[in-house]
């Protein structure tokens, strides 16, 4: 694929050239740079409300939930995600559209007098995401979590720590390998997924998944599709070596 | 009072979480009843006729039967595969090891749609059509890495000495693999089978741009989500759904259950 | 700083199960206690609630005598050092030593000094630095005692610390202990299963049994004058002679076994003096039989046999067979250098003084 994303297409031959084409066209199509940037937007935006939502949840299963019932409570959270990835984002399309169930809700209870213009937007998209990197990253929080000792909490206490300095100074940093594990993986399939964006996000602000789709399809431009391609690695690998510390801690 | 008041907030974010996963599915299913044209509120009342559409439809059952023959076909090359990638390695002292361990791992880390484009420009190249057989070595690539990581992760130093104690009793180095290793193996194997059965099964991005005529079942829905709603969608989301639901409890039942049984 | 300790008829339950049985102890103010039981004899759980990680089904702890059972562990003045040491894994000895200083609110230049002085009191001021994975076992061990005793509680507890460690380590911890537990004067509350390292490191000795104190005293008393079989047994080896009580006059009594009469002082009933007709267990030490009566104060017990022995370093145990009690085995320890052997005879001598008389126990054969 690598030699690919040098070749440019003439009319409709392939000609193999090494040629830095493709990239800078990439760096001088606004569309394609604004490409990246909106999925790195999103991304970024998905990965921080996932942690946020699913740290708490992973807390509540871990410390609250009694241990029978933790594995089923687990699996009850995974359950959902065993439908078919594309029909799942079609079920946010039908929750969310203007006569769909949200709206129908609001409506009825008075809280709001018009539709909520949500689907096929970028609103959608980012739901969308979260609904399905909340549970990725309960898991990962929740696997880490479980194996701390109970004495670090009762040494933190024994020591005169109330129980948010617990939480903060001891829990908190012994976690953080969980988090930056789940937000990782949350970062990688999230900047490279094609299928929620193209469902739920409209047609208004493309990520750059899609746009490499477009250059497949319609234009049947395999080499632009593969220099896309190669810069969407170039950000996932960076992304992958900012996290190598906390990577390497989990194989340890 | 404060333990309560706790309680109280714990639980009820504990709902409020649960019920946004639950969400869609639950519509999903709901609207598949439909009574209507649409799988939208008001719901009418309860029908299965979308259902009997679904399983009249030739395309769809054709698709459904493609989708389990790439799984089941991929999973079980991935899982053999991954188990001699792992036997390999782990029993023989081969040259860099570790550098192998993360050539094999690495499409975990690159997103699917990436290793469709290289596919599909290593097919170009080579001059291969596009067929359900793309499709089958696509799931392959993606589910190698898992089997052999989970499998690999299993292989630990106290299984050397029963494979020790075989090669002493007599068994050659192929009589040890099969019939010793590989079924002390078994649970991790089955994890990994099951497992790769569900992504390959789900899988859509690598179907999609690796299939030419015959597709598999994320595609065939894919395409009738572009000709407008209807709950007969609904209804062939909830069969997968089903079916996906069945294999995670066979999945409980056979791998982990008789996991622990093994380990208690 | 140092406090008392009142437990006052302590019971813990968990369901049916009762892990404390009314438990009531007395303990002075710079004490080194040491509660000493086999596994599940409930220790760990009294140490529990004595540090208020457990609450007790009913009963009162009073340290100081200020009532302090439903103060939860951040606000009493007792510092746990846990059987895993719990050192926090992602902050420097230092830091972790400084945590409960920090807790209070110090500075962080003054809880820096703090922290390194007691790391120093541990020898480990040169590795303030590190982090605790760096560390060998007894490294750690020293670094959670810094980190425990940084806070001044007015008690420490230790839940078997020292399992760990292999026997040189062990003894080394054991001294060093001590030593700073007479240093400081903080009173000590220290879990084992080991009962020499018990009575190597104890003011007063705890045993305990299925959740009741069967002892409490110093070493030498719980050894020399037991109270209870279980007590006696779990101190070492012991030999029970079971006897009865026939005659009694002016402050001597005459207990009738297997091997003739033998008259005892009252001092030797630790457990209350029986009635004449009772039955009695008479315990007596492997290293308090003697091959020969050089003086008075010895009497001959009986002839015996050597059925086994083996060769310990500091002496050569023998188990014995005697004519008078056949179906008793007795087992004695004789000197270092003896040089009988599995097959000879000898005379066994005992001094009546040495011998305790512990009541029969109901529901043991």
């Amino acid at each position: 694929m690598a030699t690919m994303s040098f070749a440019s297409r003439v009319g409709r031959k392939i000609v193999y050239s090494w040629d830095l084409g493709n990239y800078v066209e990439f760096f001088s199509k606004p569309y394609m740079l604004k490409g990246l940037f909106v999925s790195l937007e999103i991304t970024l935006l998905v990965t921080v409300i996932s942690v946020l939502l699913a740290y708490p949840l992973a807390w509540i299963i871990a410390e609250r939930v009694p241990q029978r019932w933790q594995r089923t409570a687990l699996i009850a959270a995974i359950l959902p995600f065993w439908t078919s990835y594309v029909v799942r984002s079609y079920s946010w399309l039908l929750v969310l559209s203007e006569n769909g169930v949200i709206n129908n809700f609001l409506l009825d209870i008075g809280i709001i007098s018009t539709p909520l213009q949500v689907a096929n937007s970028t609103t959608a998209t980012v739901i969308g995401f979260v609904h399905f990197f909340v549970m990725l990253l309960t898991l990962t929080i929740y696997s880490n979590l479980i194996q701390l000792s109970p004495n670090y909490k009762r040494a933190a206490a024994d020591l005169g720590a109330n129980r948010f300095q617990t939480f903060w100074h001891v829990i908190l940093p012994l976690t953080l390998p969980g988090i930056m594990v789940g937000a990782f993986l949350t970062f990688v399939l999230c900047i490279g997924d094609y299928i929620t964006p193209q469902i739920l996000g409209g047609n208004n602000e493309l990520g750059l998944p899609q746009i490499i789709m477009l250059q497949l399809g319609r234009r049947a431009d395999l080499p632009t599709a593969a220099a896309l391609s190669i810069i969407l690695m170039g950000v996932v690998t960076i992304a992958y070596l900012l996290c190598l510390r906390w990577l390497k801690m989990e194989r340890a | 009072m404060r333990r309560k008041f706790s309680s109280i907030l714990s639980w009820g974010y504990f709902i409020a979480i649960y019920t946004f996963i639950f969400l869609p599915v639950v519509v999903l299913v709901l609207f598949s009843f439909q009574d209507g044209n649409l799988p939208i509120p008001p719901f009418n009342g309860f029908t299965l006729k979308w259902y009997v559409e679904v399983f009249a439809d030739e395309k769809l059952t054709a698709a459904l039967i493609n989708s389990l023959s790439v799984a089941f076909f991929s999973s079980t090359v991935a899982c053999l595969l991954g188990f001699l990638a792992a036997y390999g390695l782990a029993r023989y002292r081969l040259p860099a090891t570790a550098f192998q361990r993360v050539l094999l791992t690495a499409p975990l880390t690159v997103s699917y749609l990436i290793i469709a484009l290289g596919l599909l420009v290593l097919f170009n190249w080579i001059g291969v059509r596009l067929s359900l057989w793309t499709v089958g070595i696509g799931h392959v690539v993606i589910n190698l890495p898992l089997c052999f990581a989970i499998i690999y992760a299993s292989m630990g130093d106290h299984q050397k000495n029963i494979e020790r104690a075989a090669r002493d009793l007599g068994a050659n180095s192929l009589q040890v693999m099969v019939l010793v290793t590989a079924p002390m193996l078994m649970p991790s194997i089955m994890a990994a089978f099951f497992l790769s059965l569900t992504f390959s099964w789900d899988e859509f991005i690598i179907a999609f741009l690796l299939s030419r005529f015959d597709v598999t079942l994320p595609v065939e829905i894919w395409s009738l989500l572009r000709s407008g709603l209807t709950p007969k969608t609904n209804a062939i989301g909830s069969v997968v759904f089903l079916m996906s639901a069945v294999l995670l409890v066979l999945l409980e039942i056979f791998v982990f259950r008789g996991r622990s049984k093994h380990d208690g | 700083m140092t406090a008392s300790l009142k437990l006052q008829n302590i019971t813990q339950k968990f369901g049916n199960f009762t892990a404390i049985d009314n438990i009531s102890l007395d303990i002075d103010a710079g004490e080194f206690i040491v509660l000493l039981g086999p596994s599940g004899c409930g220790k760990s759980t009294l140490l529990s609630i004595i540090g208020g990680f457990l609450t007790p089904s009913s009963g009162t702890v009073l340290i100081d005598d200020k009532d302090m059972t439903l103060v939860q562990p951040s606000i009493r003045p007792t510092t746990t050092m846990f059987q895993d040491y719990a050192l926090f894994p992602h902050m420097t000895l230092r830091d972790n030593v400084a945590f409960g200083l920090r807790m209070r609110s110090m500075g962080r230049a003054d809880r820096a000094t703090k922290a390194l002085e007691f790391l120093d009191m541990v020898g480990l001021k040169a590795s303030a630095t590190s982090k605790p994975h760096e560390l060998s076992g007894g490294q750690r061990q020293r670094v959670a005692l810094a980190r425990a005793l940084a806070v001044n509680p007015d008690l420490l507890l230790l839940d078997e610390p020292l399992g760990a460690l292999d026997m040189r380590l062990r003894r080394q911890m054991q001294d060093e202990l001590k030593a700073i537990q007479k240093d400081i004067g903080t009173t000590f509350i220290h879990v084992t299963h080991d009962q020499e390292e018990a009575m190597a490191i104890a003011d007063r000795i705890v045993v305990m049994n299925t959740g009741v104190i069967e002892d409490f005293g110093k070493p030498t008393d719980i050894y020399m004058k037991p109270r209870s079989q279980f007590a006696a047994g779990f101190m070492g080896e012991v030999n029970f002679i079971p006897g009865q009580l026939i005659a009694e006059q002016d402050d001597e009594y005459d207990v009738e076994t297997a091997f003739g009469v033998l008259r005892l002082s009252s001092r030797a009933f630790t457990a209350g003096t029986p009635n004449v007709g009772d039955k009695t267990i008479l315990c007596i030490r492997p290293e308090q039989f003697h091959l020969t009566a050089d003086d008075t104060s010895k009497q001959f017990l009986c002839k015996a046999e050597i059925v086994d022995g083996a060769f310990f370093g500091t002496h050569f145990r023998c188990q014995l067979k005697t004519a008078n009690a056949p179906d008793l085995l007795l087992i004695a320890h004789l000197s270092q250098s003896t040089s009988l052997r599995a097959g000879d005879n000898m005379d066994l001598h005992i001094n009546p003084q040495d011998l305790i008389a512990l009541p029969t126990d109901p529901l043991s054969s």
